[in-house]
Protein backbone atom coordinates (compact mmCIF):
# COMPACT_ATOMS: atom_id res chain seq x y z
CA UNK A 1 0.00 0.00 0.00
CA UNK A 2 1.35 3.18 -1.04
CA UNK A 3 -0.39 5.17 1.64
CA UNK A 4 1.79 8.34 1.02
CA UNK A 5 2.41 10.09 4.07
CA UNK A 6 2.25 10.93 7.63
CA UNK A 7 -1.06 10.10 9.76
CA UNK A 8 -2.85 12.40 7.99
CA UNK A 9 -5.91 9.94 6.46
CA UNK A 10 -7.11 8.92 10.12
CA UNK A 11 -6.15 11.35 12.78
CA UNK A 12 -8.50 10.81 15.29
CA UNK A 13 -10.74 7.72 16.83
CA UNK A 14 -13.12 9.01 19.32
CA UNK A 15 -16.24 7.07 21.43
CA UNK A 16 -19.22 8.99 21.51
CA UNK A 17 -21.53 6.79 23.42
CA UNK A 18 -20.12 3.44 22.53
CA UNK A 19 -19.60 4.36 18.88
CA UNK A 20 -15.84 4.74 17.09
CA UNK A 21 -16.37 8.15 14.71
CA UNK A 22 -13.16 7.84 12.83
CA UNK A 23 -11.86 11.17 11.32
CA UNK A 24 -10.80 10.01 8.04
CA UNK A 25 -9.53 13.00 5.76
CA UNK A 26 -10.41 13.04 1.68
CA UNK A 27 -7.10 13.52 0.49
CA UNK A 28 -6.03 13.17 -3.17
CA UNK A 29 -4.27 10.18 -3.41
CA UNK A 30 -2.48 7.61 -4.06
CA UNK A 31 -3.98 5.82 -1.69
CA UNK A 32 -3.25 2.22 -2.82
CA UNK A 33 -5.36 -0.11 -4.55
CA UNK A 34 -9.01 -0.71 -3.37
CA UNK A 35 -8.92 2.62 -0.91
CA UNK A 36 -11.57 2.37 1.45
CA UNK A 37 -15.01 4.11 0.21
CA UNK A 38 -15.09 7.30 2.00
CA UNK A 39 -18.89 6.62 3.23
CA UNK A 40 -17.55 3.42 5.10
CA UNK A 41 -14.88 5.91 6.95
CA UNK A 42 -17.64 7.34 8.31
CA UNK A 43 -17.93 10.44 6.12
CA UNK A 44 -21.41 11.44 5.81
CA UNK A 45 -23.18 13.59 2.37
CA UNK A 46 -23.82 17.13 3.48
CA UNK A 47 -26.92 18.74 4.42
CA UNK A 48 -28.53 21.03 2.12
CA UNK A 49 -26.96 24.73 1.53
CA UNK A 50 -23.65 22.39 3.00
CA UNK A 51 -20.16 20.66 0.92
CA UNK A 52 -17.44 18.83 1.92
CA UNK A 53 -13.56 19.64 1.49
CA UNK A 54 -11.85 16.74 2.07
CA UNK A 55 -14.56 15.17 4.62
CA UNK A 56 -15.22 18.38 6.26
CA UNK A 57 -18.41 20.12 6.54
CA UNK A 58 -18.22 23.49 5.44
CA UNK A 59 -20.87 26.21 4.03
CA UNK A 60 -21.62 25.87 0.28
CA UNK A 61 -20.02 29.40 -0.22
CA UNK A 62 -16.52 28.31 1.50
CA UNK A 63 -16.50 25.05 -0.66
CA UNK A 64 -16.95 27.58 -3.67
CA UNK A 65 -13.82 29.26 -2.70
CA UNK A 66 -12.05 26.59 -2.10
CA UNK A 67 -12.71 24.96 -6.01
CA UNK A 68 -11.65 28.52 -7.04
CA UNK A 69 -8.28 28.12 -5.52
CA UNK A 70 -7.71 24.32 -6.72
CA UNK A 71 -8.65 25.26 -10.03
CA UNK A 72 -6.75 28.68 -10.70
CA UNK A 73 -3.66 27.05 -8.46
CA UNK A 74 -3.73 23.80 -10.60
CA UNK A 75 -1.25 22.81 -13.51
CA UNK A 76 -3.61 20.94 -15.53
CA UNK A 77 -6.92 21.52 -14.64
CA UNK A 78 -9.26 19.28 -16.91
CA UNK A 79 -13.76 19.14 -16.74
CA UNK A 80 -14.86 15.59 -17.09
CA UNK A 81 -18.74 16.09 -17.91
CA UNK A 82 -20.82 12.98 -17.95
CA UNK A 83 -23.62 11.90 -20.01
CA UNK A 84 -26.15 13.62 -17.89
CA UNK A 85 -25.21 17.18 -19.31
CA UNK A 86 -23.19 15.43 -22.96
CA UNK A 87 -26.66 14.11 -24.32
CA UNK A 88 -29.84 16.58 -24.45
CA UNK A 89 -32.01 14.08 -22.37
CA UNK A 90 -34.44 16.70 -20.86
CA UNK A 91 -35.49 20.22 -20.52
CA UNK A 92 -32.51 22.66 -18.97
CA UNK A 93 -29.53 20.29 -19.76
CA UNK A 94 -28.61 22.60 -22.63
CA UNK A 95 -28.54 25.54 -20.37
CA UNK A 96 -26.64 23.69 -17.14
CA UNK A 97 -24.12 22.41 -20.12
CA UNK A 98 -23.53 26.01 -21.25
CA UNK A 99 -23.11 27.33 -17.99
CA UNK A 100 -20.68 24.85 -17.13
CA UNK A 101 -18.57 24.68 -20.51
CA UNK A 102 -17.80 28.37 -19.90
CA UNK A 103 -16.84 27.89 -16.53
CA UNK A 104 -14.20 25.64 -17.73
CA UNK A 105 -13.02 27.57 -20.54
CA UNK A 106 -13.04 30.87 -17.94
CA UNK A 107 -10.93 28.51 -15.59
CA UNK A 108 -8.58 27.78 -18.79
CA UNK A 109 -9.58 24.42 -18.19
CA UNK A 110 -9.74 21.23 -21.06
CA UNK A 111 -13.00 18.98 -21.51
CA UNK A 112 -12.44 15.34 -21.56
CA UNK A 113 -15.82 13.61 -21.86
CA UNK A 114 -17.35 10.37 -20.35
CA UNK A 115 -20.75 9.91 -22.71
CA UNK A 116 -21.07 6.78 -21.53
CA UNK A 117 -20.01 4.09 -18.87
CA UNK A 118 -18.72 1.19 -21.20
CA UNK A 119 -15.06 -0.33 -20.15
CA UNK A 120 -14.08 -0.45 -23.78
CA UNK A 121 -11.76 -3.07 -22.66
CA UNK A 122 -8.68 -2.98 -23.59
CA UNK A 123 -8.90 0.20 -26.14
CA UNK A 124 -9.92 3.20 -24.71
CA UNK A 125 -8.36 6.57 -25.92
CA UNK A 126 -7.32 8.30 -22.98
CA UNK A 127 -6.53 11.69 -24.77
CA UNK A 128 -10.48 11.77 -25.57
CA UNK A 129 -12.26 10.16 -23.17
CA UNK A 130 -12.36 9.20 -19.83
CA UNK A 131 -14.66 6.31 -18.23
CA UNK A 132 -15.22 5.22 -14.70
CA UNK A 133 -13.81 1.86 -15.46
CA UNK A 134 -9.93 3.01 -15.70
CA UNK A 135 -10.24 6.75 -15.27
CA UNK A 136 -6.89 6.66 -13.85
CA UNK A 137 -5.49 6.48 -17.45
CA UNK A 138 -7.16 9.39 -18.74
CA UNK A 139 -5.45 11.58 -15.15
CA UNK A 140 -2.04 9.61 -16.27
CA UNK A 141 -1.88 9.85 -19.96
CA UNK A 142 -2.98 13.68 -19.73
CA UNK A 143 -0.86 14.15 -16.42
CA UNK A 144 -4.00 15.64 -14.82
CA UNK A 145 -3.43 17.35 -11.19
CA UNK A 146 -7.17 18.94 -10.42
CA UNK A 147 -10.86 17.47 -12.42
CA UNK A 148 -14.24 18.18 -11.88
CA UNK A 149 -16.60 15.32 -12.32
CA UNK A 150 -20.13 16.93 -13.32
CA UNK A 151 -23.01 15.03 -14.77
CA UNK A 152 -21.86 11.53 -13.98
CA UNK A 153 -24.46 9.46 -12.28
CA UNK A 154 -23.86 8.35 -9.11
CA UNK A 155 -22.59 4.96 -8.54
CA UNK A 156 -20.44 5.58 -12.02
CA UNK A 157 -19.15 8.82 -10.30
CA UNK A 158 -18.02 7.29 -7.08
CA UNK A 159 -16.69 4.27 -8.35
CA UNK A 160 -14.71 6.27 -10.54
CA UNK A 161 -13.05 8.83 -8.08
CA UNK A 162 -12.18 5.86 -5.51
CA UNK A 163 -9.85 4.97 -8.27
CA UNK A 164 -8.61 8.26 -8.75
CA UNK A 165 -8.15 8.44 -5.13
CA UNK A 166 -6.54 5.00 -5.49
CA UNK A 167 -4.07 5.07 -7.76
CA UNK A 168 -3.54 8.87 -9.02
CA UNK A 169 -2.57 11.92 -7.23
CA UNK A 170 -5.44 13.84 -9.07
CA UNK A 171 -7.31 16.44 -6.45
CA UNK A 172 -10.89 15.64 -7.03
CA UNK A 173 -13.78 17.59 -7.04
CA UNK A 174 -18.10 17.21 -8.06
CA UNK A 175 -20.17 19.58 -9.43
CA UNK A 176 -23.12 17.24 -7.90
CA UNK A 177 -26.52 17.96 -8.97
CA UNK A 178 -27.99 15.73 -6.64
CA UNK A 179 -26.89 14.54 -3.06
CA UNK A 180 -22.90 14.77 -2.94
CA UNK A 181 -20.09 12.53 -3.27
CA UNK A 182 -18.12 11.84 -0.27
CA UNK A 183 -15.46 10.33 -2.63
CA UNK A 184 -14.61 13.44 -4.19
CA UNK A 185 -11.91 15.88 -2.46
CA UNK A 186 -14.56 18.55 -2.79
CA UNK A 187 -17.97 18.04 -3.21
CA UNK A 188 -20.95 20.50 -3.60
CA UNK A 189 -24.64 19.34 -3.39
CA UNK A 190 -27.67 20.39 -5.59
CA UNK A 191 -25.21 22.53 -7.73
CA UNK A 192 -27.33 24.22 -10.64
CA UNK A 193 -27.05 26.99 -12.92
CA UNK A 194 -26.43 29.69 -10.08
CA UNK A 195 -23.76 27.51 -8.00
CA UNK A 196 -21.84 26.74 -11.86
CA UNK A 197 -22.19 30.99 -12.44
CA UNK A 198 -21.30 31.95 -9.13
CA UNK A 199 -17.91 29.80 -9.94
CA UNK A 200 -17.36 31.57 -13.35
CA UNK A 201 -17.82 34.99 -11.99
CA UNK A 202 -15.02 34.18 -9.10
CA UNK A 203 -12.48 32.48 -11.36
CA UNK A 204 -12.82 35.59 -13.49
CA UNK A 205 -12.75 37.91 -10.89
CA UNK A 206 -10.03 36.48 -9.49
CA UNK A 207 -8.09 36.14 -12.98
CA UNK A 208 -8.44 40.25 -13.42
CA UNK A 209 -6.90 40.83 -10.47
CA UNK A 210 -4.11 38.81 -10.87
CA UNK B 1 -34.92 4.94 -24.66
CA UNK B 2 -36.25 8.30 -25.22
CA UNK B 3 -34.62 9.61 -29.37
CA UNK B 4 -33.14 12.60 -26.86
CA UNK B 5 -30.96 10.42 -25.60
CA UNK B 6 -29.57 10.83 -29.05
CA UNK B 7 -29.21 14.61 -28.63
CA UNK B 8 -25.83 16.24 -27.90
CA UNK B 9 -25.64 18.86 -26.30
CA UNK B 10 -24.18 21.87 -28.38
CA UNK B 11 -21.85 23.17 -25.48
CA UNK B 12 -19.50 19.41 -25.62
CA UNK B 13 -20.44 18.68 -28.77
CA UNK B 14 -16.86 19.93 -30.08
CA UNK B 15 -15.19 17.91 -27.52
CA UNK B 16 -17.16 13.99 -27.98
CA UNK B 17 -15.10 11.49 -29.87
CA UNK B 18 -16.24 10.88 -33.39
CA UNK B 19 -17.85 7.51 -32.48
CA UNK B 20 -20.31 9.30 -30.68
CA UNK B 21 -20.81 11.88 -33.44
CA UNK B 22 -20.97 9.26 -35.98
CA UNK B 23 -23.44 7.37 -34.29
CA UNK B 24 -25.71 10.38 -33.82
CA UNK B 25 -25.22 11.25 -37.43
CA UNK B 26 -25.61 7.76 -38.69
CA UNK B 27 -26.08 5.34 -36.59
CA UNK B 28 -29.06 2.93 -36.80
CA UNK B 29 -31.07 4.40 -34.17
CA UNK B 30 -34.90 4.99 -35.03
CA UNK B 31 -33.98 3.84 -38.90
CA UNK B 32 -34.86 0.26 -39.07
CA UNK B 33 -31.64 -0.90 -41.05
CA UNK B 34 -30.53 -4.41 -41.24
CA UNK B 35 -27.81 -6.44 -42.60
CA UNK B 36 -28.39 -5.52 -46.13
CA UNK B 37 -27.29 -2.12 -44.82
CA UNK B 38 -24.17 -2.63 -43.65
CA UNK B 39 -21.96 -0.33 -45.22
CA UNK B 40 -24.01 2.56 -45.41
CA UNK B 41 -24.26 3.43 -41.51
CA UNK B 42 -22.17 3.50 -38.46
CA UNK B 43 -22.74 0.14 -36.74
CA UNK B 44 -23.11 -0.57 -33.26
CA UNK B 45 -19.87 -2.18 -32.77
CA UNK B 46 -16.88 0.08 -33.10
CA UNK B 47 -13.85 -2.18 -32.55
CA UNK B 48 -12.99 -5.53 -30.76
CA UNK B 49 -10.58 -8.00 -29.68
CA UNK B 50 -11.69 -10.94 -30.79
CA UNK B 51 -8.94 -13.52 -32.93
CA UNK B 52 -8.60 -12.45 -36.63
CA UNK B 53 -11.31 -14.66 -38.41
CA UNK B 54 -13.63 -15.37 -35.42
CA UNK B 55 -16.59 -16.50 -36.80
CA UNK B 56 -18.41 -15.33 -33.21
CA UNK B 57 -17.40 -11.42 -34.26
CA UNK B 58 -19.09 -11.90 -37.15
CA UNK B 59 -21.98 -13.16 -36.08
CA UNK B 60 -22.07 -9.95 -33.24
CA UNK B 61 -21.85 -7.73 -36.12
CA UNK B 62 -24.39 -9.58 -37.99
CA UNK B 63 -26.70 -9.70 -34.82
CA UNK B 64 -26.03 -5.86 -34.11
CA UNK B 65 -27.70 -4.87 -37.61
CA UNK B 66 -30.23 -7.06 -37.24
CA UNK B 67 -32.43 -5.59 -33.86
CA UNK B 68 -35.57 -3.92 -35.23
CA UNK B 69 -35.05 -1.24 -32.66
CA UNK B 70 -31.86 -1.36 -31.43
CA UNK B 71 -32.43 2.13 -29.28
CA UNK B 72 -35.14 -0.01 -26.99
CA UNK B 73 -33.13 -3.05 -26.77
CA UNK B 74 -30.77 -4.20 -23.62
CA UNK B 75 -28.50 -7.00 -24.33
CA UNK B 76 -27.47 -9.66 -21.63
CA UNK B 77 -24.13 -11.80 -22.28
CA UNK B 78 -22.40 -13.96 -20.21
CA UNK B 79 -18.43 -14.99 -19.73
CA UNK B 80 -16.73 -16.05 -22.54
CA UNK B 81 -15.16 -14.89 -25.72
CA UNK B 82 -18.21 -12.78 -26.57
CA UNK B 83 -18.24 -10.72 -23.23
CA UNK B 84 -14.65 -9.53 -24.71
CA UNK B 85 -16.47 -7.71 -27.54
CA UNK B 86 -19.57 -5.89 -25.33
CA UNK B 87 -17.89 -3.42 -23.71
CA UNK B 88 -16.98 -1.68 -27.50
CA UNK B 89 -20.46 -1.98 -28.68
CA UNK B 90 -22.97 0.98 -28.32
CA UNK B 91 -26.21 -0.74 -27.08
CA UNK B 92 -27.51 -1.27 -23.25
CA UNK B 93 -25.85 -4.54 -22.25
CA UNK B 94 -25.28 -6.32 -19.01
CA UNK B 95 -22.28 -8.91 -18.29
CA UNK B 96 -23.53 -11.49 -15.68
CA UNK B 97 -21.81 -13.78 -13.89
CA UNK B 98 -21.31 -17.03 -15.80
CA UNK B 99 -24.24 -19.15 -16.82
CA UNK B 100 -26.36 -16.83 -14.74
CA UNK B 101 -28.06 -14.80 -17.71
CA UNK B 102 -31.12 -16.10 -18.62
CA UNK B 103 -31.86 -15.26 -14.72
CA UNK B 104 -30.54 -12.04 -14.87
CA UNK B 105 -32.33 -11.34 -18.05
CA UNK B 106 -35.68 -12.77 -16.57
CA UNK B 107 -35.45 -10.14 -13.62
CA UNK B 108 -34.55 -7.32 -16.51
CA UNK B 109 -37.44 -8.20 -18.47
CA UNK B 110 -39.96 -8.01 -16.45
CA UNK B 111 -38.54 -5.03 -14.48
CA UNK B 112 -38.54 -3.26 -17.93
CA UNK B 113 -42.17 -4.29 -18.55
CA UNK B 114 -43.44 -2.57 -14.93
CA UNK B 115 -41.24 0.68 -15.81
CA UNK B 116 -42.78 0.83 -19.35
CA UNK B 117 -45.72 -1.14 -19.82
CA UNK B 118 -46.79 0.59 -23.04
CA UNK B 119 -43.37 -0.13 -24.94
CA UNK B 120 -41.52 -2.89 -26.09
CA UNK B 121 -38.45 -3.37 -24.62
CA UNK B 122 -36.10 -6.23 -26.09
CA UNK B 123 -33.97 -8.21 -23.47
CA UNK B 124 -31.72 -10.44 -25.98
CA UNK B 125 -29.45 -12.82 -24.05
CA UNK B 126 -26.32 -13.21 -26.39
CA UNK B 127 -23.54 -16.14 -24.38
CA UNK B 128 -21.45 -19.31 -25.61
CA UNK B 129 -22.12 -22.59 -25.85
CA UNK B 130 -20.63 -23.13 -22.47
CA UNK B 131 -22.68 -20.53 -20.97
CA UNK B 132 -26.24 -21.94 -22.67
CA UNK B 133 -26.10 -25.24 -22.99
CA UNK B 134 -23.66 -26.39 -19.52
CA UNK B 135 -23.03 -23.90 -16.93
CA UNK B 136 -26.11 -22.05 -17.62
CA UNK B 137 -28.76 -24.57 -18.90
CA UNK B 138 -30.82 -24.35 -15.67
CA UNK B 139 -31.40 -20.95 -16.02
CA UNK B 140 -31.97 -21.34 -20.11
CA UNK B 141 -34.11 -23.96 -19.31
CA UNK B 142 -36.53 -22.43 -16.07
CA UNK B 143 -36.61 -19.41 -18.66
CA UNK B 144 -38.08 -21.31 -21.12
CA UNK B 145 -40.40 -23.41 -19.00
CA UNK B 146 -41.54 -19.92 -16.74
CA UNK B 147 -42.52 -18.43 -20.53
CA UNK B 148 -39.89 -15.63 -20.17
CA UNK B 149 -40.61 -13.02 -23.00
CA UNK B 150 -36.78 -13.38 -23.97
CA UNK B 151 -34.73 -14.43 -27.19
CA UNK B 152 -32.10 -16.16 -26.28
CA UNK B 153 -29.13 -16.55 -28.39
CA UNK B 154 -25.97 -18.95 -28.31
CA UNK B 155 -22.70 -18.43 -30.22
CA UNK B 156 -22.20 -21.84 -30.58
CA UNK B 157 -18.32 -22.37 -31.16
CA UNK B 158 -18.66 -25.66 -29.89
CA UNK B 159 -16.39 -25.04 -27.25
CA UNK B 160 -15.14 -23.38 -24.49
CA UNK B 161 -12.89 -21.12 -26.34
CA UNK B 162 -12.27 -18.33 -24.03
CA UNK B 163 -10.46 -20.54 -21.94
CA UNK B 164 -8.03 -22.61 -24.09
CA UNK B 165 -10.58 -25.15 -25.81
CA UNK B 166 -11.70 -27.42 -23.44
CA UNK B 167 -15.14 -29.35 -24.80
CA UNK B 168 -18.98 -28.35 -24.20
CA UNK B 169 -21.63 -29.90 -24.80
CA UNK B 170 -22.27 -28.57 -28.23
CA UNK B 171 -19.04 -30.00 -29.29
CA UNK B 172 -19.53 -32.85 -31.57
CA UNK B 173 -18.91 -36.25 -30.56
CA UNK B 174 -14.91 -37.25 -31.61
CA UNK B 175 -13.98 -33.81 -31.56
CA UNK B 176 -10.27 -33.39 -30.59
CA UNK B 177 -9.45 -29.91 -28.47
CA UNK B 178 -6.43 -28.43 -26.95
CA UNK B 179 -7.76 -29.68 -23.78
CA UNK B 180 -10.30 -32.61 -25.00
CA UNK B 181 -6.88 -34.13 -26.57
CA UNK B 182 -8.70 -38.00 -26.86
CA UNK B 183 -11.68 -37.02 -28.61
CA UNK B 184 -14.93 -35.68 -27.10
CA UNK B 185 -17.25 -38.95 -26.18
CA UNK B 186 -20.98 -38.00 -26.10
CA UNK B 187 -23.10 -36.69 -29.05
CA UNK B 188 -23.70 -32.81 -29.24
CA UNK B 189 -26.52 -31.55 -26.98
CA UNK B 190 -30.18 -30.92 -29.32
CA UNK B 191 -30.81 -27.98 -28.15
CA UNK B 192 -33.03 -26.49 -30.39
CA UNK B 193 -34.72 -29.87 -30.12
CA UNK B 194 -34.86 -29.46 -26.53
CA UNK B 195 -35.93 -25.50 -26.44
CA UNK B 196 -38.97 -26.51 -29.04
CA UNK B 197 -40.26 -28.87 -25.97
CA UNK B 198 -39.66 -26.76 -23.28
CA UNK B 199 -41.90 -23.73 -24.46
CA UNK B 200 -39.86 -22.01 -27.03
CA UNK B 201 -41.96 -20.29 -29.66
CA UNK B 202 -39.28 -19.89 -32.53
CA UNK B 203 -36.09 -21.97 -32.71
CA UNK B 204 -33.52 -21.71 -35.28
CA UNK B 205 -30.17 -22.53 -36.09
CA UNK B 206 -28.54 -20.45 -38.32
CA UNK B 207 -24.36 -20.11 -39.70
CA UNK B 208 -23.39 -16.65 -40.96
CA UNK B 209 -22.65 -18.02 -44.44
CA UNK B 210 -26.21 -16.62 -45.12
CA UNK B 211 -26.46 -13.66 -43.55
CA UNK B 212 -30.04 -12.27 -44.62
CA UNK B 213 -30.89 -16.13 -43.10
CA UNK B 214 -29.65 -15.09 -39.87
CA UNK B 215 -30.64 -11.77 -39.85
CA UNK B 216 -34.68 -13.10 -40.23
CA UNK B 217 -33.98 -15.83 -37.97
CA UNK B 218 -32.83 -12.67 -34.92
CA UNK B 219 -35.40 -10.49 -35.90
CA UNK B 220 -38.41 -13.20 -36.01
CA UNK B 221 -36.63 -14.67 -32.08
CA UNK B 222 -36.96 -10.82 -30.78
CA UNK B 223 -40.55 -10.11 -32.10
CA UNK B 224 -42.43 -13.21 -30.93
CA UNK B 225 -40.81 -12.68 -27.91
CA UNK B 226 -42.34 -9.58 -27.60
CA UNK B 227 -45.54 -10.76 -27.77
CA UNK B 228 -46.16 -14.70 -27.83
CA UNK B 229 -43.03 -16.50 -25.54
CA UNK B 230 -39.55 -17.31 -25.33
CA UNK B 231 -37.52 -18.18 -28.09
CA UNK B 232 -33.99 -19.77 -29.36
CA UNK B 233 -31.26 -19.43 -31.95
CA UNK B 234 -28.47 -20.89 -31.99
CA UNK B 235 -25.81 -19.80 -34.47
CA UNK B 236 -22.61 -21.92 -35.45
CA UNK B 237 -19.96 -19.29 -35.71
CA UNK B 238 -16.20 -21.72 -36.00
CA UNK B 239 -13.12 -20.57 -33.92
CA UNK B 240 -10.28 -20.78 -36.15
CA UNK B 241 -8.13 -20.44 -32.90
CA UNK B 242 -9.29 -23.34 -31.32
CA UNK B 243 -9.99 -25.53 -33.92
CA UNK B 244 -6.50 -24.81 -36.04
CA UNK B 245 -7.79 -23.48 -39.23
CA UNK B 246 -6.94 -20.43 -41.17
CA UNK B 247 -8.60 -17.24 -40.43
CA UNK B 248 -9.63 -17.00 -44.08
CA UNK B 249 -11.35 -20.37 -43.75
CA UNK B 250 -14.09 -19.57 -41.20
CA UNK B 251 -16.87 -19.58 -43.70
CA UNK B 252 -16.18 -22.52 -45.79
CA UNK B 253 -16.05 -24.26 -42.61
CA UNK B 254 -19.61 -23.02 -42.20
CA UNK B 255 -20.61 -23.75 -45.24
CA UNK B 256 -19.22 -27.62 -45.32
CA UNK B 257 -21.07 -28.21 -41.89
CA UNK B 258 -24.31 -26.75 -43.68
CA UNK B 259 -23.74 -28.55 -46.98
CA UNK B 260 -22.96 -32.23 -44.95
CA UNK B 261 -25.73 -31.57 -42.51
CA UNK B 262 -23.19 -31.83 -39.59
CA UNK B 263 -25.13 -28.45 -38.92
CA UNK B 264 -28.63 -29.11 -39.73
CA UNK B 265 -30.05 -25.61 -39.77
CA UNK B 266 -33.82 -25.83 -38.51
CA UNK B 267 -36.73 -23.50 -37.96
CA UNK B 268 -39.54 -24.38 -35.60
CA UNK B 269 -42.51 -21.81 -35.10
CA UNK B 270 -45.46 -22.86 -33.09
CA UNK B 271 -48.98 -21.82 -34.82
CA UNK B 272 -49.11 -19.14 -32.61
CA UNK B 273 -46.01 -17.57 -33.67
CA UNK B 274 -46.29 -18.29 -37.22
CA UNK B 275 -49.82 -16.48 -37.04
CA UNK B 276 -48.24 -13.34 -35.02
CA UNK B 277 -45.50 -13.16 -37.61
CA UNK B 278 -47.55 -13.71 -40.75
CA UNK B 279 -49.11 -10.63 -39.66
CA UNK B 280 -46.43 -8.31 -38.59
CA UNK B 281 -44.41 -9.59 -41.73
CA UNK B 282 -47.11 -8.78 -44.45
CA UNK B 283 -45.15 -4.95 -44.92
CA UNK B 284 -42.15 -5.64 -43.06
CA UNK B 285 -39.07 -4.22 -44.78
CA UNK B 286 -36.34 -6.63 -43.88
CA UNK B 287 -38.15 -10.00 -43.57
C1 LIG C 1 -18.79 -18.87 -12.77
C2 LIG C 1 -17.66 -19.08 -13.72
N1 LIG C 1 -17.27 -20.34 -14.02
C3 LIG C 1 -16.27 -20.53 -14.89
C4 LIG C 1 -15.65 -19.47 -15.49
C5 LIG C 1 -14.50 -19.71 -16.43
N2 LIG C 1 -14.85 -19.50 -17.81
C6 LIG C 1 -14.65 -18.32 -18.44
S1 LIG C 1 -15.04 -18.34 -20.05
C7 LIG C 1 -15.49 -19.97 -19.94
C8 LIG C 1 -15.93 -20.73 -21.14
C9 LIG C 1 -16.78 -20.00 -22.03
O1 LIG C 1 -17.29 -20.89 -22.98
P1 LIG C 1 -18.47 -20.47 -23.90
O2 LIG C 1 -19.65 -20.08 -23.09
O3 LIG C 1 -18.69 -21.53 -24.89
O4 LIG C 1 -17.95 -19.14 -24.59
P2 LIG C 1 -16.78 -18.99 -25.68
O5 LIG C 1 -15.59 -18.46 -24.95
O6 LIG C 1 -16.55 -20.30 -26.31
O7 LIG C 1 -17.32 -18.01 -26.65
C10 LIG C 1 -15.34 -20.45 -18.65
C11 LIG C 1 -15.61 -21.83 -18.20
C12 LIG C 1 -16.07 -18.18 -15.14
N3 LIG C 1 -15.53 -17.09 -15.69
N4 LIG C 1 -17.08 -18.01 -14.26
S1 LIG D 1 -10.77 -18.02 -29.39
FE1 LIG D 1 -12.14 -18.51 -31.10
S2 LIG D 1 -14.17 -17.75 -30.48
FE2 LIG D 1 -12.65 -16.80 -29.14
S3 LIG D 1 -12.14 -14.83 -30.11
FE3 LIG D 1 -10.64 -16.33 -30.85
S4 LIG D 1 -11.51 -17.14 -32.74
FE4 LIG D 1 -13.18 -16.13 -31.65
MG1 LIG E 1 -18.05 -21.63 -26.87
Amino acid sequence: MTNNNKTRRITLTQFNGGMILTKYHVLAGPEGYLPPAAACQGIRLPEVGWALIEGRHVPEQEALSAIVDKLLSAKRPFFFPGPNLLWEWKDGVAEKASALRKLADTAGARVIPMPDYRPKYPMINPAIEINPNHPNLTIWHNKIDVCVFAGVHCHYANVALKIIRGGTDCYTIAICGEAGHEDANITLRNAGIPQIEALTAMVAERRRLC
Amino acid sequence: MSKAMFKMTTAFADVMPAEYVELVQSGPFGQGYGVADLGSFKELIEEHPLCAGCGLALAVRLIMASLPTPEDTVVVGSTGCSSLAFPQIALQNIHSLFGNQNAVASGLKRALKLRFPDKHKDVLVVAGDGATADIGLDMVMHSWSRGEKLATIMLDNEAYANTGGQESGMSPEGCVLYMAPTGKKFKKIALPEIARESGCAYVASVTPVQPRKLEKAVRRAILVAREVGPTYVQIFVPCPTNFKFKPQETLAKAKQREKDQTYPLREFITPEAQAYLAALEGGGKHD
